[in-house]
């Protein structure tokens, strides 16, 4: 039963790596700037994971192929080395893999939130609540209007709880359901939550921030190809979780132009 | 292969009814020990407690709404109190030896002190419930804000504590009549150790909602 | 006289009558099993609730028999709602992680087999032991409450974020009462844990026979050891937040709750509370708590692999020291649950570093128990089965975790189905192979009958292929961003993964059937076993020097005598290849 399980171990160990090794589960498209960052990381990552799995489950089936179901009388032997080989190894093995990958992926986290967004970024307001994501863009006047949450009325679609009537900023607000942006323009998401926690996930942006209540948070990523992408929330945030999606709509900057002005005239 | 030498047991074996008394004198030995360590490690988890409130303070008193609590005067006094407790309790315990059974005047003594220790406790808590009824009477309560939320917690689940405390020293006061002769000194021991760490934690609580509520 | 009222101190009667015996029992061995059979109710239950949730993922319109029965509002016509989805997944990880992987390796096994393994009669504080039992039990009853409310169990999920689980019914359904059941549930549970803990640690220190030096002490006692240490401050601190949660659901406090929230059109009357707090209280306890899950599982595969491989581990006190040390780190690592979370991004790069670090202990008792392998003569039997599988095991779940430790790709993964198998892999299996090979090892000692050698290996095959076909795939759902804790992938994304899908869920219905071998045997030979020997397995330890199964006062009022460390083994000894711990005779090569 020794033999089995070592030939058991390798068909695993092979099948499992089939799928990684054959490409079977590819990344989604990388439509950011620093997505590409990320995606070396998990290429160096999975690496080392898949040899580290890999050679350890082949170790594993070679000694129980040859040191199980021994005849009686056998001659028991010390691996040479004894432990201290084993010490020694474990802290040079698993040190360069932590100075390789910790410190090459602090640049991708780094690209994420140790730079500020620029200038000239286009902000964005988005608002997570139970169970929808909307989001809310200045206006011509370039300003956001104050939050009032007691006047927030979702029969009436004043998702942001805004006050036209006495508060002028909100006048031009525009609030949609879908993050429309233009490409290849930096865009910062200023993210706000209604009511419980949320989090804020495009796959193809390699981008994942949690809403937090109370917390005023800020994202901001740069676009670069054109076409419609899920936004999903991965926070449980009740029973509607599964179902809270909205889109990413990347556009020309012509097109993104001729959406601003149509949203403002109504 | 390892070829330790093992040195043989002592074959001289012990009289029959001395290594019964040698095994009753060691378990009882070990179950002292035992119950010292497990009042420290108790006193370590209850530590742990009140560090991870002291945490879910600091990271409160960050936020715009934290305001300023007036502390009840009677606090100074419940503080007194219970640092008193602690030496009457220290006077009940200091002259006892080792495990030997009590002259009936000792004990007696011991339960003077003892008594005198479990009222100023009680004393203590009633304290605590009189600065609770008067930050009640300033309309303060446990949700009124953020402060007077960590006040009334760390001093209820203190108090609590405080109880517990008293609860075991009537089963001491208890011991100490004239029906049982012996009290183990680690039991008195044990008693202190956790008494005086309830007034050094109240000390501690107590300077805590001072300077920071 | 002194003399006798010492002995009459410490002199105790075996109990007498059915409920002394059994039910409020002081006896570690008792309690041990009690805590087994908790387990198991537990293990089962939340079993039977992931086969719901993989069949609601695959087949949503399936109508459960007799579902509707025990929550009309959840399952009307048998059909699972996408809030009692959640509700199931809530309780599956509560149940899992509290009441299955913290009572079976740990309070289960280390009861029964902590005092005996040290030369002890009992626990330091039985009366403790019977009240950290009984606290848990009732800590049970309360959460399983929960499905007979009209609303139902919470719908947090295990981690019961903030502000959801705190503003109470606006959040949704199951957020009144059920919540509020799982509040005073996971309370009680640490208070049950921390006596539970503070007994361990006494009686280790204080309670080991003469000759038991802590490095005599068998790898399973030090596993146990340092998980009292870890879960003494873990649990001390889970109950405040739980105390603090329970105030702000029913005492108006904003300890987790910031203003201007509006749930269900509702403005929240709370203000100035942080959702991250919960999340740090939490994780400072969660951490921990998947440690106290998998090291009682590494020492028990230690000290059955041990005897399987005939001779001893390359390094006895490596294997220490490194525990230690996982033990040690587990607390420094807590914020990459949070790398997202809105903390502070240089924090998150603080997190990883001993996350990352965390991986050195590991690969040093992996590298152990791979390099005594070498040269042995291992014994495949099903504890051993499960012992080899358990390496196997480790190193899948672990290997994961080289991911996610990295914030940058967490950014990528967090909240992904690679959590999900990451931690699958570790604690529910890894952990629980630990449980299994417990089982078939001690089974006889506890029970004096032998378990089912071919059902025993039978439960071993269907267990290790099935885990693996269903875990893994998780790990590649996750790599193509497929989402966790939702009730149904309603979006195109999903759409082509649904065949992996449906492979996961029916590999995990018949991985399930293969656990009622393992009940089944479990309860044949209980009764109709063959009669065990002291010794079965030719081990070394104390536990095996005694009656099976013990008698009450484990070694019938005598003090044992340790000579030698605990696993003497590939050495001529007057029995065997083996010398046993008590035995006063010589260690003598076995001049291989």
């Amino acid at each position: 039963m020794g033999k089995l399980l070592a030939v058991v171990l390798v068909i695993i160990a092979l099948a499992s790596a089939y799928p990684i090794v054959t490409n079977m589960f590819e990344l989604p498209k990388d439509i950011s700037t620093h997505g590409h960052a990320i995606d070396e990381q998990i290429k160096d990552t999975m690496l080392e994971a898949g040899i580290s799995f890999v050679g350890a489950q082949l170790v594993l089936a070679f000694l129980v192929w040859s040191f199980a179901g021994r005849k009686e009388g056998s001659a028991l032997k010390n691996f040479p080395g004894g432990a201290k080989i084993m010490v020694i190894g474990a802290f040079v093995l698993v040190g360069t893999e932590i100075l390789a990958l910790g410190v090459m992926g602090q640049k991708a986290w780094a690209n994420v939130y140790f730079t500020s967004p620029a200038p000239g970024a286009l902000q964005v307001q988005a608002q997570a609540e139970q169970f929808a994501f909307y989001f809310r863009y200045a206006g011509p006047d370039g300003q956001f209007g104050t939050i009032h949450p007691d006047k927030i009325d979702e029969g009436n679609q004043n998702y942001f709880g805004l006050d036209p009537a006495n508060d002028v900023a909100a006048r031009d607000d525009i609030v949609s359901g879908e993050l429309v942006v233009p490409v290849n323009r930096e865009v910062q998401l200023l993210m706000h939550a209604k009511d419980v926690g949320h989090s804020f996930y495009v796959r193809e942006l390699r981008i994942q921030q949690d809403f937090v209540p109370g917390l005023d948070l800020s994202l901001h990523f740069t676009a670069t190809q054109i076409g419609k992408y899920e936004i999903v929330c991965t926070q449980l945030c009740g029973l509607g979780h599964y179902n809270m999606k909205a889109y990413l709509n990347v556009m020309s900057q012509e097109d993104y132009d001729k959406w601003q002005k149509e949203q403002s005239t109504q | 292969m390892s070829s330790t030498i093992v040195t043989p047991v002592n074959s001289q074996a012990a009289a029959p009814h001395q290594a019964k008394r040698n095994s009753a004198v060691l378990a009882a030995r070990q179950a002292d020990r035992a119950s010292r360590s497990g009042i420290w490690v108790g006193l370590f988890a209850i530590t742990m407690s009140f560090a991870a409130f002291s945490s879910a303070l600091f990271v409160r008193e960050g936020t715009m709404d934290w305001t300023h609590l007036v502390l009840p005067s009677v606090l100074y006094l419940n503080t007194l109190i219970l640092l008193a407790s602690s030496a009457t309790l220290e006077v009940a315990r200091r002259p006892m030896t080792a495990s030997s059974p009590l002259a009936p005047h000792d004990a007696r003594r011991a339960r003077a002190w003892v008594s005198l220790t479990l009222l100023l406790g009680l004393a203590f808590c009633v304290g605590q419930l009189a600065a609770w009824r008067d930050l009640r009477a300033q309309g303060v309560y446990l949700a009124t804000n953020p402060n007077s939320s960590f006040f009334y917690l760390l001093t209820f689940i203190h108090a609590l504590h405080v109880f517990a405390g008293l609860a075991a020293l009537v089963y001491l006061a208890g011991r100490l009549t004239a029906g049982h002769s012996v009290l183990r000194r680690t039991l008195f021991e044990n008693m202190a150790i956790y008494w005086h760490f309830m007034a050094v934690l109240w000390v501690y609580l107590f300077l805590l909602c001072r300077m920071r509520l | 006289m002194a003399e006798s009222s010492v002995e009459k101190a410490h002199v105790h009667a075996p109990p007498e009558g059915f409920i002394r015996k059994y039910v409020f029992s002081l006896n570690h061995k008792v309690i041990g099993k009690q805590y087994y059979g908790l387990a198991l109710a537990a293990v089962f239950t939340g079993m039977f609730l992931s086969w719901l949730m993989r069949i609601h993922l695959v087949w949503p319109m399936l109508k459960i028999p007799g579902l509707e029965l025990l929550t009309k509002a959840g399952a009307p016509g048998g059909i699972i709602t996408p809030e009692y989805y959640l509700s199931l997944m809530t309780m599956h990880g509560t149940l899992m992680v509290f009441f299955v992987l913290t009572n079976a390796p740990f309070a289960a096994f280390g009861n029964y087999f902590l005092p005996i393994q040290i030369g002890a009669e009992d626990m330091a504080f039985p009366r403790f032991n019977m009240m950290s039992f009984w606290t848990t039990f009732v800590a049970w009853l309360v959460l399983m409450l929960a499905f007979f409310i009209p609303d139902g169990p919470p719908i947090s999920g295990w981690t019961s974020y903030a502000p959801l689980s705190a503003v109470g019914r606006d959040a949704g359904p199951g957020m009144e009462y059920g919540m509020s059941l799982w509040g005073i549930s996971i309370a009680l549970f640490c208070i049950g844990s921390l006596l539970g803990a503070l007994n361990f640690i006494a009686t280790t220190l204080d309670l080991r026979a003469k000759g038991m030096t802590l490095m005599r002490m068998p790898l399973s006692t030090w596993a146990w050891f340092i998980t009292s240490c870890i879960a003494l401050l873990a649990f001390a601190v889970l109950l405040p937040a739980c105390i603090l949660l329970i105030l702000d659901r029913h005492a108006g406090t904003s300890f987790f709750i910031p203003a201007g929230l509006v749930v269900s059109d509702r403005v929240q009357p709370h203000a100035g509370g942080s959702p991250l707090l919960w999340q740090h209280l939490f994780w400072f306890f969660g951490h921990p708590e998947v440690y106290i899950a998998i090291l009682p599982s590494m020492g028990i595969i230690s000290h059955v692999l041990v005897n399987s491989l005939r001779k001893p581990l390359l390094s006895h006190r490596v294997v220490i020291y490194s525990m230690m040390s996982i033990g040690f780190l587990s607390y420094m690592v807590w914020g990459h649950h949070m790398f997202l979370s809105g903390m502070n991004p240089t924090s998150a790069l603080a997190f990883s570093f001993p996350t990352l670090t965390i991986t050195i202990p590991a690969t040093v008792l992996t590298l152990i128990w791979l390099g005594s392998l070498y040269g042995a003569r291992i014994q495949i039997n099903s504890a051993s089965l499960f012992s080899l599988g358990f390496i196997s095991m480790f190193v899948a779940g672990g290997v994961s975790g080289f991911f996610l430790a990295q914030p940058s790709i967490d950014i990528y993964l967090h909240a992904t189905y690679f959590v999900v198998g990451h931690f699958h892999m570790v604690m529910g299996v890894a952990s629980l192979f630990g449980v299994f090979a417990g089982t078939y090892f001690w089974f006889p000692k506890m029970t004096g009958r032998m378990m089912d050698e071919t059902l025993g290996k039978l439960h071993f095959w269907i267990t290790f292929v099935g885990t693996y076909c269903i875990f893994m795939p998780f790990h590649y759902l996750g790599l193509v961003g497929n989402v966790r804790r939702y009730q149904s992938f309603v979006d195109d994304f999903m759409a082509p993964y649904m065949g992996w899908h449906k492979f996961i869920t029916i590999c995990a219905l018949i991985t399930g059937a293969g656990q009622l071998i393992f009940l089944y045997n479990l309860i044949y030979s209980r009764f109709r076993g063959k009669p065990a020997p002291e010794n079965p397995w030719n081990a070394t330890s104390l536990e095996w020097t005694i009656p099976s199964p013990p008698p009450w006062n484990n070694f019938g009022g005598k003090h044992p005598v340790v000579y030698h460390d605990p696993y003497q083994y590939g050495v001529k000894g007057s029995k065997g290849d083996f010398v046993m711990q008590d035995s006063p005779e010589q260690v003598i090569a076995s001049g291989d």
